[in-house]
């Protein structure tokens, strides 16, 4: 699903803040993307998402040669994935429903379509009796599952996720965390950047550290050192 | 296509006063085209109509023997812009300005009026140089007294119809200029204010031209509007010359709608321009 092979990426007024990296994400898989402030963890999702390109190294998502896409490439690529952020993304001034299906609309869904796959999704992220809500008429845990459901629109094989807890307190955070795993028990992979350390010890999960730009623990590789590229 | 046509609406309602400015000037770049455009067409019919009229007179000398003025005629007749050509004796032009003066015929008297050489040229080599060369060459001939060919005003006409030109073209091409500016920037603004839709459009997947379209549509519908405006004033502008001054031929319905046409491509191209450069910064 996701291959980083020896990425590095050096921004122009900052200089270096991914050195190396290679990692691989199965179909399917979940993991977690760890590591203290300006490690790196956002810089490679987006690097998934295209919002940045890498300096070095090749980066395949979702069976496309993400680091060498141009053009409409970027928007084909984008619609297999789904992306969740910290600050929810949501428009103010549109109802959860209708925050759904922008996402729909924009991406050419048949406007019949429409309606019907916005109210299963914000049932599956059980928000079905607040459809008409606007963002601030929702709780934090209520707006990011509004979101969820939006990253849900286009049926993504791959869910990045930049800190979706990290602003919900830990009732919330546990309800979203357990929607995302839900989500990837029904096959669709999960990479999920986090501070939450607690959150991350009790479930127990594949666990990518990176520090200063670099990949220092990957749990797939059983313990300590680089993630080597057969992981 | 329906959802841009939406955003394309909201964008008007977002800045109406903008939205109003554009259209304004559009209408203007092309009333200003227009107008001048009616000038020279009104005048091109009125020299269409003098040229048809255009006739080189030369007056013979008296006492030119006939075979001179013959040979003269078959001459004349023979040079290539030439179309008709007719020997006026003096007896037919008393003939004429009897006929042509009515009550006053009786202040002539025979031999009062000179015998002329009448040249009519062919359509098409009715202008100022070609008539005053055919001219020069008749008057070479040493038993002609006078060339007349009503010169002066052909001409002036004729800079005329080219000053309008330029001035339309000129004027026109500056509120275009404007035009597309202010187009430039609602583009700017309305992109600005969309910023975060555009985003969240970028991050799901919607693709360039899709984020585009409404920009598009929006300018294309300003200029549009902008070129109805335009023709709807130079409309109101000759039917009021029309009741209180001259009646003026107006365009022909393939010359409004191209007017209008050309409105949509200013607005468009206005857009185009904008959203081109200030997307991919959003
Ligand atoms: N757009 C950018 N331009 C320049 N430098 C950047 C940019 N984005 C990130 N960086 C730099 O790259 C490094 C890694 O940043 P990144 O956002 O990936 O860290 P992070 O692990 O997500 O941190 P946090 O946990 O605080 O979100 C930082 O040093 C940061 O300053
Ligand atoms: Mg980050």
């Amino acid at each position: 699903m996701i291959r980083f092979s020896h990425v590095s990426k050096e921004y122009a007024k900052t200089g270096p803040a991914l050195q190396d990296v290679s990692f691989q994400l199965g179909k399917g898989e979940f993991a977690f993307l760890t590591g203290p402030s300006g490690a790196g963890k956002s810089t490679i999702l987006k690097l998934l998402y295209l919002e940045e390109r890498p300096s070095r190294g090749e980066i395949r998502v979702a069976g496309l040669t993400a680091s060498s896409i141009r053009g409409n490439g970027v928007a084909a690529l984008r619609r297999r994935l789904g992306i969740v952020f910290q600050d929810f993304r949501l428009l103010e001034d549109r109802t959860a429903e209708q925050n759904v299906a922008f996402a729909l609309e924009v991406t050419g869904a048949r406007p019949e379509t429409i309606g019907p796959k916005v109210s299963r999704l914000l049932t599956q992220v059980g928000l079905s009796s607040k459809s008409n809500a606007l963002p601030r008429e929702l709780s934090g845990g209520e707006q990011q599952r509004v979101a969820i459901a939006r990253a849900l629109a286009n049926d993504p094989v791959v869910l990045l996720a930049d800190e979706p807890t990290g602003n919900l307190d830990e009732r919330a955070t546990r309800g979203v965390f357990q929607l995302l795993r839900d989500i990837n028990a029904a096959g669709t992979a999960v990479l999920m950047a986090t501070h939450d350390l607690d959150l991350v010890r009790r479930a127990n999960l594949r666990t990518l550290e990176v520090n200063r730009g670099q990949l220092v623990f990957d749990t797939a590789d059983g313990g300590e050192g680089r993630a080597g590229e057969g992981a | 296509m329906r959802l841009a046509f939406r955003e394309a609406l909201d964008a008007f309602r977002r800045a109406p006063v903008l939205s109003a400015l554009s259209i304004t000037t559009i209408a203007f770049s092309l009333f200003a085209f227009g107008l001048f455009g009616l000038v020279a067409l009104n005048i091109r019919n009125a020299l269409q109509q003098v040229e048809d009229r255009v006739e080189i007179r030369a007056f013979v000398i008296d006492g030119t023997g006939a075979e001179a003025v013959s040979a003269a005629l078959g001459d004349i007749g023979a040079f290539p812009e030439v179309a008709t050509v007719r020997y006026v004796s003096q007896f037919d032009a008393l003939a004429r300005a009897r006929r042509e003066l009515g009550e006053f015929s009786d202040v002539f008297e025979e031999g009062i009026l000179p015998a002329s050489i009448e040249v009519r040229l062919k359509p098409g080599l009715r202008d100022p140089a070609t008539v005053r060369g055919i001219s020069r060459r008749i008057e070479t001939y040493d038993f002609i007294d006078d060339v007349r060919f009503g010169e002066e005003w052909v001409e002036k006409l004729y800079r005329l119809r080219n000053i309008a030109t330029i001035a339309g073209i000129a004027l026109g091409t500056v509120f275009a200029i404007v035009a597309v500016i202010i187009i430039g920037s609602t583009i700017r603004m309305a992109v600005l204010a969309r910023a975060r839709e555009i985003s969240i459009m970028r991050l799901v997947g919607a693709t360039d031209g899709f984020i585009r379209a409404p920009f598009l549509i929006e300018g294309f519908l300003k200029g549009t509007l902008g070129g109805i405006l335009a023709l709807g004033l130079a409309w109101v502008t000759t039917a009021i010359l029309g009741r209180f001054v001259i009646v003026t031929e107006f365009f022909s319905p393939g010359l409004a709608l191209t007017g209008i046409l050309a409105g949509a491509l200013i607005g468009l191209l206005g857009s185009a321009f904008s959203v081109g450069r200030h997307l991919s910064r959003a």
